[in-house]
């Protein structure tokens, strides 16, 4: 293989960005390609395949191969893309509209099946294409145009959805955190199975400043818990808060108050393969606690496509048929010799040609 | 034997009919098979009904299978039974009406009981003369009783005792039929080569079934049916929907390239996704998909990503589909989408068998959004149709629909059993020179763009559903989309240079042309071979290719006086034509009934004509 020293304009392609002036989606872009770029993969080897929305815009703008598809159904054609080729390191990218609405059918069965795509989420709750109606993660009460007087719905959080497909990898980003989406998406394309990555989006013209409670950099160092495998779960402007564990719930505390010492502090475990710990910290929400980011949940597990192949594998190896012309006489078949009557087609009627 | 009672036939149609867990598909299906390994031809009919068990004894419970064979090229499962095996009431209550006149009907005088009249909706206890039968040789066999009896010394339970009391039926029928014994009882030997007592007591009633048949023969009629004369080759049989399956198998290795099937279950389509499930010996990737879009989809990705894709469903799953396979007709993908077609609308008629969707198949579509459409006419031609749909679909980089039924799918007749190397080449378009490469610069002939996928060094592109320019880059210009509609649609009228001129069986002009498409081929051809027969100026012009049309359609119509098109909707084909071959005048024979046509039917719709 030739080195593949590839930079992020080796990733660009010729079509002119469209996303609004100020919309999150152009630091994911800039860390989706410092990403590919830095995986020692051939370009060619990746696939981005795309939904609807503003965020399905994406493969337009990269220089690999992609497909825009249709609305929620990026990741039925890009688990066919995986089958089809499964050398191939495959991307999904969609939104929250996208991923849990009309294409919330793909999304858990994707997840329960482990196929391995790289799904990320640009979850700016609303609909901004369509210019700006509610979606499925936006609050109840949101008001939008389509809310005039607030909606009478729960959203869908999209990590629990996750974890009750029986997700294997799970993560949590901030489109203006460049360094940490790049550090999750780097593990989530070397992940074999199928990774969400949510990446709290923010919409500049219809949703502007929904994420702002928990990125606003005043706020930021006691509102954000940046998960790491192995270390411990810890926050503040000088890590003097942990994330303890009290009568089986998670609970918030200050090292030194009320007896806790730094070993009362939880280490994050991502690969446990016990859900219940994982779903706590994606649960976790202002005010009572801080939000969860990283990678909170990575556990290897049987993959779809690895299956998929294994199987046929194994089954040729014993295999009596071989190829279809053994296959057509297989089983019960007999012979005609002679024939009287030409082919037994009336004389009125010549055989009809298919070719 | 009393020579009297053996009846010479041409061909004999039978049915065998009872509740839908007496076991009766399977009867009905070994039979078929033993008539066909002695050299009949054979056309076989499954009807059963959609709930898998419906109330034990009642009406809406029966199911039947019906089998014709004979001596000649046999078209049609036959309108009529010669014979009925009718294991209860309900089995005589549904099918009286499917009864030849003076056929014979055989039935399980056990299961005649009081409580089983009543379920069957019979007034009296004489279930034949309220069904108007009595003209009918009517055979009463005690055969659960007798079936008890045979096993008594198995040390079985009543209820697996019973579950044979189909192979007793069975054993008599091949009596009656003279076919022996030794491939039925293979399939037994092997289907329950763990369990010898299951395989022993099964193979001991199937004998005690003929053995009876030998010590009745003074009241039950023997039947005689030649080998049927055919072409010599290696025959199998073959449904419709094994032989769709298989036809794409052979389309990808003679391409060179792997099968994807996406697809959800549905009846009657579900068959194909079996059968290529089957197949992971041959590399085949079959991907059971959450539901009807997805399987398309993941076929759509499937085929971006080089493999030959194909999806299969059955009307409301086709409806489901629309919006995936307008992405395939503007993303310019090669994908084959099966319709095996039932009745319809909605939930409609799951299992039984009609041809409304040839509309949903042409236009169900948002935007003008042309598909090529072509339609098998026989079992067994599902095989070639299916390998064609492929071929088409991945010379021209266009999305194929190919029309069934459910009395194709589901129907069975011996296929000569081809050779892959007699097949026509198939030749992908890969893209091959990456310098030059642009999604969407076309062959000038036939408007064909080329296939790069993922995995090809230096052909990344991108591709979607937004109106593109040659580069593939999405456009709004209004000039732009226009021409693209154009060229879409002449691509696929383009697909004409694949299609063979429509032929006529018959005479080259005359007084009245019969016009069919899809899976009424057997019944339309045997309805004017009679009337040939009988001296009347009748042909036939069978259609399996839709979209587009063969060239020569308007010149055929041109040399018969009267055209009248037969198919099972309200008339869908015969205004297609009226929109794309004006100028002639288009009589119509329809029906809607879930069912196919009967010959008779046919034949009388078309006296009429002749007469008018």
């Amino acid at each position: 293989m030739t080195e593949l020293n590839y930079t992020i304009k080796d990733f660009k392609s010729e079509n002119e960005v469209r996303w609004c002036p100020g919309c999150g989606d152009y630091a994911i872009m800039n860390a989706v390609q410092r990403t590919m770029a830095g995986m020692g993969i051939p370009k060619e080897k990746f696939a981005i395949i795309s939904g609807i929305g503003c965020s399905s815009r994406f493969p337009y703008y990269m220089s690999t191969f992609g497909f825009h598809t249709i609305h929620g159904r990026a990741a039925a054609v890009a688990s066919g893309v995986k089958m089809a080729n499964p050398e191939l390191n495959v991307w999904v990218m969609t939104g929250d509209g996208d991923a849990m609405a009309i294409g919330g059918n793909h999304f858990i069965h994707t997840i329960r099946r482990n196929i391995d795509l790289n799904i990320i989420i640009f979850n700016n709750r609303i609909y901004g294409l369509t210019k700006g109606q509610y979606s499925p993660t936006s609050d109840r009460g949101f008001k939008s145009k389509t809310s005039p007087y607030g909606t009478i719905e729960d959203p869908f959080v999209p990590g629990q959805l996750v974890i009750g497909a029986r997700g294997t990898f799970y993560a949590r980003g901030i489109d203006g955190n460049v360094k940490l989406s790049e550090s999750i998406f780097g593990e989530a394309a070397r992940f074999k199975g199928t990774s969400v990555v949510e990446i709290l989006q923010n919409c500049v013209i219809y949703n502007s400043g929904i994420h702002t409670a928990i990125t606003d950099p005043a706020f930021k160092a006691d509102r954000q818990l940046i998960l790491e495998h192995g270390k411990p779960m810890l926050f503040g402007a000088e890590k003097e808060k942990g994330i303890i564990m009290e009568k089986g719930r998670l609970k918030v505390a200050k090292i030194g108050e009320n007896g806790v010492t730094p070993d009362d502090v939880l280490v994050h475990d991502a690969h446990e393969a016990d859900p219940s710990l994982h779903l706590s910290l994606i649960n976790m929400a202002l005010p009572d606690f801080p939000v969860a980011f990283g990678v909170i949940r990575s556990v290897n597990a049987p993959v779809y496509n690895v299956e998929m192949i294994e199987q046929i594998n194994q089954i040729k190896q014993t295999r009596k048929i071989t190829c279809v012309d053994e296959l057509l006489n297989s089983g019960n078949t007999w012979e005609v010799t002679s024939s009287h009557n030409g082919n037994g087609k009336p004389k009125d009627c010549i055989e009809k040609h298919v070719f | 034997m009393n020579n009297e009672r053996v009846i010479e036939l041409e061909e004999v149609a039978i049915r065998f009919s009872g509740d839908s867990g007496d076991g009766m598909q399977l009867t009905g299906t070994l039979f078929s098979d033993a008539a066909a390994l002695i050299g009949n031809d054979i056309s076989t009919f499954p009807d059963y009904p959609s709930e898998i068990r419906a109330p034990q004894g009642t009406v809406g419970g029966v199911s039947g299978f019906q089998v014709q064979f004979g001596q000649k090229q046999v078209t049609t499962p036959g309108d009529y039974a010669h014979v009925l095996i009718a294991m209860n009431p309900a089995a005589i209550k549904a099918n009286a009406r499917f009864m030849n006149p003076g056929g014979t009907i055989i039935y399980d005088s056990d299961s005649f009981t009081e409580k089983n009249l009543q379920k069957a909706g019979y007034k009296t206890d004489d279930p034949f003369s309220e069904s108007n039968l009595n003209d009918y040789r009517i055979i009463s066999v005690p055969i659960s009783s007798l079936t008890r009896e045979g096993l008594k010394d198995f040390g079985l339970d009543n209820k697996s005792i019973l579950r044979s009391k189909n192979m007793f039926a069975l054993g008599l029928i091949c009596w009656m039929f003279n076919r022996p014994l030794d491939y039925i009882e293979e399939f037994i030997r092997s289907k329950f080569g763990k369990k010898p007592v299951v395989a022993d007591s099964n193979i001991k009633v199937l004998h005690d079934g003929y053995n009876y048949g030998i010590s009745l023969q003074h009241m039950t009629p023997s039947y005689i049916v030649h080998p049927a004369d055919i072409t010599p080759g290696t025959y199998r049989n073959v449904n419709g929907n094994y032989a769709t399956a298989w036809g794409f198998i052979a389309a990808a290795e003679k391409a060179g390239l792997e099968l994807f099937l996406g697809s959800y279950p549905i009846t009657p389509a579900t068959d194909i996704l079996t059968a290529l499930s089957e197949r992971k010996d041959l590399g085949v990737k079959t991907f059971q998909a959450e539901d009807e879009i997805s399987g398309i989809a993941s076929a759509i990705g499937a085929a971006f990503a080089g493999d030959l894709a194909i999806t299969t469903t059955s009307g409301p799953g086709l409806a489901l589909k629309s919006e995936a396979i307008g992405l395939a007709v503007m993303a310019e993908l090669p994908l084959v989408i099966v319709n095996v077609q039932r009745g319809g609308p909605s939930t409609g008629l799951p299992t039984k068998t009609e041809q409304s969707d040839l509309m949903q198949a042409l236009y169900g579509r948002n935007g003008e959004s042309p598909v090529v459409v072509i339609a098998a006419g026989t079992p067994s031609d599902c095989f070639y149709y299916a390998y064609k749909a492929a071929k088409i679909a991945l010379e021209r980089m266009v999305p194929v629909i190919l029309l069934t039924d459910g009395f194709l799918g589901n129907g069975s007749e011996p296929f000569r059993i081809p050779k892959l190397s007699d097949l026509p080449d198939i030749t992908p378009r890969f893209a091959k020179d990456a310098a030059s490469f642009k999604a969407y610069e076309r062959d000038e002939n036939v408007l064909a763009r080329q296939w790069a996928f993922p995995g090809m060094a230096g052909f990344e592109h991108r591709i979607g559903g937004l109106e593109k320019n040659e580069l593939g880059t999405a456009s709004h210009d209004p000039e732009n989309h226009e021409k693209n509609t154009f060229i879409r649609e002449e691509k696929v009228q383009r697909v004409v240079d694949m299609v063979p001129d429509l032929e006529v069986c018959g005479d080259e002009d005359g007084e009245v042309l019969a016009v069919g498409w899809g899976g009424t081929y057997g019944h339309i051809i045997s309805a004017v071979r009679d009337l040939r027969k009988e001296g009347k100026d009748v042909s036939l012009a069978h259609f399996n290719y839709i979209k587009p049309l063969p060239k020569n359609t308007a010149e055929v119509f041109s040399r018969f006086k009267k055209i009248i098109v037969c198919e099972l909707n309200r008339g869908q084909f015969a205004s297609y034509l009226r929109d794309k071959m004006p100028g002639f005048t288009y009589h119509q024979l329809n029906k809607v009934k879930g069912l196919p046509f009967t010959v008779v039917e046919i034949k009388i719709a078309i006296e009429k004509l002749l007469e008018e």
